[in-house]
């Protein structure tokens, strides 16, 4: 159970903050989110700055995805506040792509690569509209820019793991948006695939937008990364790769996976939420 | 009606036989449609435990009224069927029953619970039968044409919701959190969904009948799924199948006699499913057979050399 | 020996049977393959009924065996081919096998004179009126053999399998790598839940089957973590709710069968609302308690972390909380001494001393 019953407020709704070209795209202050009284977020203040290519790093479970969720309302947040190019995340939900986790959706669903790009137009056309030539034509660019023009009309559970990221970006790219959020993108993928995805995030950096991506090795970061934040539940630092991706900060992240020298009271007893498997309780 | 006649079958054509069919049809086209939805999102057994549900809400409507028309009892049966749903979620969500086993236990006591109301009826109703027990196999031939007209009703608006919100019911299928991140509300989607298939469950009530209602959900959509490649063709094709269905099972049940409505669409509509699974290219069993045939032909093909005397090489 | 008396006993007795077997299906997720087999086991008696014209229950209960063993092989291969998913496996297989059952006894009554409606409801009632006569003697009322019986071979074999069934459950792949076959132990599982689900038929009939399967040990979940708790429990709740199912039924003038599945739900609501361990209410009160304690340490780090005094009505706003909130939190941190307010409305760590950035 979340504790979202827990968050809601009085306090009024702090009004947008001017932007210009410095200020941070993403605001996190303060956050906290936990699953059933675990904490899986622990009091995060982080900015995610303009126009760089940003990599969250940690151990796993340490609260990467989750936190990325949370800018995007996909979880509830028990504590702290997160604003999107200045605002609430939904005044401005047209600016932001969200990239999951390849093993969310059912790949044996009935479309081709062309349809699952074109979802990413949905949020433009709005309700009870159907995507028109230009979507589609824009859907097509964007197919062709992580190079799966061939594959348009191939069925999605014919595809490679690293083919089916592609279209994951390619639907996010034709989503036109300002920031691109994605989780672990580069998860399992082939070679060809790496190198076509880092060089379009670096393209779509160069044009001026921002991305975030949780990224799960380590090796790369330098290379594919300008900015990084470690995470492990807390924030252990955060700023450019030169500055913050030093082996002391590496070990005080990967130190103690799941638990940075969290303080809990000893009573907290957390629930479990049902995932462990069925019978395992009962070997004894 | 000539047709059959020259093919030798003998149907007696009369008001009640249209109904039936009629009815039939209208109920597979939209199990069909609305089937394919939450086959694609696996949550085919629901709809059983709606029907199942469903049980003591028509009898309690009837206890509480001491009337039979079909309106009255198919609300009582959508008030517990969502009761059911409701508690449901609410047993998976706060214990640690797992989701299924929640299914299975309201689908069980809902409708144990549903069987104690309606003998209960039937031992102190002094005109004997009540009639309520037809909704548990179904009795299509109780099908009136005010019936019809609600069916119909129904029909088209569900009809004209998938027309309309096609775009959201897609997302919502393949990739809800994306849904979500873009704002196209999959929550509210979803709602209007589960309400169209509580009201196409309550239709199949009175012509399959609680126990074989989740077939109508699930085999048309099944069965298309194999032949196409696109959302928009398995849904029309979910459709027909499902119209096919309630068409030649309630054809085919008024040529023998003594062979029940429902059971009969669901035999052909399971007999729809086989074929296309074993028959459908690409997809289907058969055909992948022959694939691997192929390809095991072709890895020995690779492999075995003939010498210049006609002799093998291996 | 009365007839009140004969139908609570083979009522116990098959609430018992039903609820050890069903402890397995529903610790290995299989509670909705439970109701698949009771539906098609339909086809089984008509099968056998067809082909023997006997109504004898070892021959009803191997083929009702058979028809469900046909029944998970049908659906574990359709899902296997990976062409349909698991749940959709379920609803294809199920209804087609009972639909034919059914049109064979609509079809053929005079072969197959089953009335259909007894073996789908039950008629536990009238069990007192078939007596087993073997030898000349009359041996007691039949039911009480065969449904015995069915206990005590679910008895034997799950006291002989216990191991194999425990570890199955838990770890296919590990029961596989230490020498048992878990398919096997799958089926022979599957194959007496189907034997007990059609001997049980005569009490509850087959529809309410599933409820008697299911719903014990579910209910036994929710009070015990232990797997030897768990079945008695699962047990005792499906012969106690048989029992009380039959005065439900004598109160209100229903069928039995009926009034059992009602008194399992009974049970299962009274389990989920007042476990000790994980009812709603004992829920409720522990996560109140240890909601309180998490915003408290939440308050108590953040401000350590800031290392300065923070102004009380910044933390509010920071945090995006209702003011009644984090008074709260405040209040019960200071409590325990973990944090001190001092004139000025700020708020710091007892034991550092700073003063507040401007």
């Amino acid at each position: 159970m979340t504790t979202k019953s827990v968050a809601r407020p009085a306090v009024a709704p702090l009004a947008a903050s001017a932007q210009d070209s410095t200020s941070p795209v993403v605001e996190i202050r303060d956050l906290t989110v936990a699953y059933n009284e675990n904490p899986v977020v622990w009091d995060v203040d982080l900015d995610v700055e303009r126009g760089k290519v940003t990599a969250i790093v940690g151990p796993n479970g340490a609260g990467k995805s989750t936190m990325l969720k949370a800018v995007l309302g996909l979880v509830p947040i028990a504590a702290g506040h997160v604003r999107v190019f200045g605002s609430d995340l939904r005044s401005v939900r047209a600016r932001v792509a969200y990239i999951p986790q390849r093993g969310t959706v059912d790949w044996d669903f009935p479309t081709d690569a062309l349809d699952v790009v074109t979802m990413g137009r949905y949020g433009q056309i709005g309700w009870l509209r159907r995507p028109d030539k230009r979507d589609r034509q824009i859907a097509l660019e964007c197919l062709a820019k992580v190079g799966l023009s061939d594959f348009a009309k191939r069925q999605i559970s014919q595809l490679s793991g690293g083919q089916q990221q592609r279209v994951f970006l390619a639907r996010a790219l034709a989503q036109e948006a300002d920031l691109y959020l994605m989780d672990e993108p580069f998860a399992g993928v082939d070679a060809v695939t790496e190198r076509t995805i880092v060089t379009l995030l670096h393209e779509v950096r160069n044009a001026g937008k921002t991305v975030v991506a949780v990224h799960h090795d380590l090796q790369s970061v330098p290379e594919y990364f300008d900015n990084v934040g470690l995470l492990n539940v807390k924030l252990i630092a955060s700023g450019s790769v030169p500055d913050v991706f030093t082996e002391e900060n590496l070990k005080l992240t990967y130190h103690n996976a799941g638990n940075a020298g969290l303080e809990t009271s000893r009573e907290m007893q957390p629930i479990s939420n049902g995932s462990s498997t069925p019978a395992g309780a009962f070997l004894r | 009606m000539i047709a059959p006649a020259l093919l030798g079958f003998d149907i007696s054509w009369d008001a009640t036989l249209r109904n039936v069919i009629l009815g039939s049809l209208i109920l597979g086209l939209m199990s069909g449609v609305l089937g394919s939805f939450s086959v694609l999102r696996r949550q085919s057994l629901i709809g059983d435990t709606l029907a199942h549900a469903a049980l003591p809400g028509i009898c309690l409507a009837f206890m509480l009224s001491g009337t039979r028309t079909n309106e009255w009892l198919l609300t009582g049966g959508l008030a517990t069927g969502l009761v059911g749903i409701f508690v449901m979620m609410a047993i998976s969500r706060w214990s640690q029953v797992k989701p299924e086993t929640a299914l299975g236990i309201v689908l069980s006591v809902f409708f144990g619970f549903g069987i104690l109301l309606l003998t209960r009826i039937q031992h102190s109703n002094d005109a004997g039968q009540s009639g309520l027990d037809r909704f548990i196999f179904g009795q299509a031939a109780t099908i009136l044409p005010r019936d019809l007209v609600v069916m119909g009703i129904i029909a088209a608006i569900s009809l004209s919701v998938v027309v309309l919100l096609f775009k959201e019911l897609k997302v919502l299928s393949f990739d809800p959190d994306f849904a979500a991140a873009q704002g196209l509300r999959p929550g509210v989607t979803s709602s209007i969904l589960a309400a169209l298939i509580v009201g196409v469950v309550m239709m199949g009530l009175q012509t399959v009948g609680v126990v074989l209602m989740v077939s109508l959900l699930i085999a048309p959509a099944v069965a298309a799924r194999q032949w196409t490649r696109s959302l928009s063709s398995m849904i029309v094709l979910s459709g027909a199948f499902g119209m096919l269905s309630g068409v030649l099972g309630a054809v085919s049940s008024s040529l023998g006699d003594r062979l029940p409505t429902g059971p009969m669409i669901v035999s052909v509509a399971s007999v729809i499913v086989i074929i296309s699974i074993l028959a459908a290219p690409d997809r289907g069993i058969l055909s992948r057979i022959q694939r691997r045939r192929d390809r095991a032909r072709r890895m020995r093909d690779d492999l075995i050399q003939i010498d210049h005397q006609g002799r093998v090489i291996w | 020996m009365s007839a009140a008396l004969t139908i609570m006993i083979v009522g116990a007795l098959v609430g018992a049977s039903c609820g050890l077997v069903g402890s397995f299906l529903v610790l290995r997720r299989l509670a909705l393959l439970g109701d698949a087999i009771s539906h098609s086991v339909l086809l089984g008696i008509v099968l056998v009924f067809w082909a023997t014209g006997s109504r004898s229950p070892i021959l009803m209960a191997i083929g009702a065996g058979a028809v469900g063993i046909l029944t998970v092989a049908l659906v574990s291969w359709i899902q296997h081919t990976g062409i349909v998913k698991e749940d959709a496996a379920i609803g294809l297989v199920f209804p087609f096998l009972f639909a034919i059952g059914v049109v064979i006894v609509s079809r053929f009554p005079s072969q197959v004179h089953i009335d259909v409606d007894a073996v789908l409801y039950g008629e536990i009632a009238y069990v007192p009126l078939y007596r087993f006569e073997a030898f000349g003697w009359d041996l007691g009322t039949q039911a009480f053999w065969t449904v015995g019986t069915m206990l005590a071979i679910d008895i034997l074999f799950v006291a002989l399998l216990f191991k194999e069934l425990k570890v199955s459950s838990f770890d296919a792949g590990f029961t596989a790598a230490i020498g048992m076959s878990p398919i096997l132990i799958h089926y022979l599982l599957m194959a007496f839940v189907s034997a007990t689900t059609v001997v049980a038929f005569d009490a509850v009939g087959a529809i309410l089957v599933v409820a008697l399967l299911i719903v014990p040990a579910a209910t036994a979940q929710l009070l015990t973590q232990r797997l030897s708790h768990l079945i008695a429990i699962s047990v005792f709740i499906g012969a106690a709710s048989s029992i009380v199912g039959y005065w439900i039924a004598r109160l209100i003038d229903g069928s039995i069968a009926g009034a059992i599945a009602t008194a399992l739900g009974l049970a299962f609501i009274t389990a989920f609302m007042f476990s000790p361990s994980q009812g709603l209410i004992a829920q409720f009160a522990r996560r109140s308690r240890q909601r309180r304690d998490f915003i408290r340490d939440l308050v108590v780090a953040h401000i350590a972390a800031k290392q300065t005094p923070v102004a009380l009505n910044t933390l509010s706003e920071d945090f995006h909380w209702s003011a009644d909130m984090t008074n709260r939190a405040i209040n019960d941190a200071r409590k325990l001494d973990r944090v001190e307010l001092d004139g000025r409305g700020y708020l710091s760590i007892p034991g550092t001393s700073s003063q507040p950035n401007s």
